[in-house]
């Protein structure tokens, strides 16, 4: 966007920047953060064991990011700081999930409008309530854009798509089992709907867990993602086969 | 006033090197690190009176693993101040922490020490070794100096699991903040000397984890038998030594239920034999 003659309208110089992020952040596989009985999921198609999309926060929030990994892993960064400075100037109740997307919102917003270079990332900022009623679950986008989420949010790659797929057999109940078998179902379909198994290698899993004491995340990997994704299946749409090995 | 800077994190938070809370506290906002703040004019006088004192901690370790145990007396002078204190912290999954020494600074300490470990747990995606947790805090000692120099000084004992040996180990420190590893059992504080004689006849290569709490109660005893700042068990109002136990399943503080009747146990047998059990002579 260097050197460019003539007038170029306002309009037209956000358009190119909004433009440009969101192809960006549509270059990147897809994240999808949902509630489930137990808690608040995050699953990622990531074939990184240690590059990671999903990261702690905070004793209840985490963090989801897809886009340019340097982009958001300094966001990431920014707020694992920003919390712990909280909660040691003050205490660990009064970090919030709320405080920690506004500033995200603001960062990026002032990013999109004054850098030379917009980022293209978009970021989940989740948190735990003390039930489901009071989860909570932001979405941020590269311009700074903030939507409070119900239920679910997906992000990255065909992020419409795949958010049509989970809103088919999303429930706030479901155990979490059903709820991962539900994502990975969706991350695994393509443009056709034709469906293909990821295997625990090219997962990314973490939950924020309502019943743990104090820090609450978790991540979920190896044989115990392989256990609950071998799980005998309640759900009878999904036909994944008992394909252990893998 | 640098006006590109409205409206966004401020470029200390977005400047990435640093995996230490500390450091980043030294940069951004130093007024809240602890150990900045030795008045020039104070001179070198001891203020040690000032504040509470924390007292006796004592730990022993056991094949796959280590207790450590406190007191719960802190004093002011020759006033007990409180008779509920807290001495002996989880510092993350696998190590805890028990200070003695002015309360505030080791409060204060503690605080950070914890917060330190897991800031590097969330921003590195991994944990440092049992040696770089006890080296930072040794770090993190040295920067309390000058309050020491005037009498206000706190001495950690740091223990944990070993991930790496899987066994448990003691780091003790003193007020400038030289590390040493400590082998089998050790104790600091005022009582420490009469919990280590304890330990020195008590201590067993082979004990379980059991054992090692009732020595770590037995010791505590004798050192609040004969140091005034330690407090014994409190029998009537049910408070207990703090006790906790880290192996290979992560840290774990007893609960007051299970303190019970290992306190009971060993103060019922003093009543027959008040010094405590015997050691053979030969």
């Amino acid at each position: 966007m260097s050197m460019q003659f003539g007038y170029v309208s306002p309009e037209q110089i956000m358009k190119d920047r909004a433009d440009y992020a969101r192809k960006g952040i549509a270059r990147s596989r897809s994240v999808i953060v949902m509630q489930y009985s137990g808690g608040i999921l995050f699953v990622a198609e990531n074939p990184s064991p240690s590059l990671h999309k999903i990261s702690e926060i905070y004793d209840r929030i985490a963090f989801a990011a897809v886009g340019k990994y340097n982009e958001f892993e300094n966001l990431r960064q920014a707020g694992v700081r920003l919390a712990d400075l909280r909660g040691y100037a003050f205490d660990r109740v009064d970090v919030s999930g709320r405080a920690l997307a506004n500033v995200y919102a603001q960062t990026l917003g002032t990013i999109f409008t004054q850098d030379p270079k917009a980022y293209e990332v978009e970021i989940v900022v989740a948190e735990l309530g003390r039930d489901e009623s009071e989860d909570e679950i932001y979405r941020i986008v590269y311009d700074g854009s903030v939507f409070a989420e119900n239920g679910f949010a997906v992000m990255g790659g065909p992020a419409e798509q795949v958010a049509g797929y989970v809103r088919e057999g999303f429930q706030r109940s479901a155990s979490i089992e059903e709820s991962l078998h539900l994502a990975v179902g969706a991350l695994g379909r393509n443009d056709g709907g034709e469906s293909r198994q990821l295997s625990t290698s090219q997962l990314e899993v973490a939950v924020l867990e309502r019943r743990r004491p104090r820090r609450t995340f978790r991540r979920i990997r190896g044989a115990a993602l392989e256990t609950l994704l071998t799980e005998p299946n309640r759900d009878a749409t999904e036909t994944t086969s008992d394909d252990s090995g893998d | 006033m640098d006006l590109s800077q409205i409206g966004r994190l401020p470029t200390a938070f977005m400047v990435s090197g640093t995996s230490s809370f500390t450091d980043f506290l030294s940069q951004y906002a130093p007024e809240l690190l602890p150990g900045r703040r030795l008045a020039a004019d104070a001179g070198r006088g001891d203020f040690s009176g000032l504040a509470p004192h924390g007292t006796t901690i004592v730990a022993v370790t056991f094949p796959g693993g280590v207790v450590m145990a406190g007191d719960r007396r802190a004093t002011a002078g020759h006033l007990i101040s409180q008779r509920d204190a807290e001495k002996v912290f989880q510092a993350d999954e696998y190590s805890s922490v028990g200070i003695a020494g002015t309360m505030g600074i080791a409060m204060e300490l503690v605080q950070l020490f914890r917060l330190e470990l897991e800031h590097y747990e969330k921003i590195e995606g991994t944990v440092l070794s049992l040696e770089g947790k006890s080296n930072r805090l040794a770090h993190m000692i040295r920067a309390n100096l000058g309050l020491a120099m005037q009498g206000l000084v706190a001495v950690p004992l740091f223990a944990g699991f070993d991930l790496g040996s899987e066994r448990g180990r003691i780091f003790s420190y003193d007020p400038t903040g030289a590390r040493s590893e400590e082998h089998e059992y050790y104790s600091v504080g005022s009582g420490s000397l009469f919990a280590k004689g304890a330990l020195k006849k008590l201590y067993r290569a082979d004990f379980t984890a059991e054992e090692a709490v009732t020595a770590c109660v037995q010791a505590l005893y004798d050192a609040a038998e004969d140091d005034s700042a330690t407090g014994g068990p409190d029998l009537h109002r049910r408070i207990f030594p703090i006790i906790a136990v880290v192996d290979h399943d992560g840290f774990d503080r007893y609960s007051d239920d299970a303190v019970a009747p290992i306190v009971d146990r060993v103060v019922s047998a003093r009543s027959s034999r008040p010094d405590g059990p015997q050691a053979p002579l030969n």
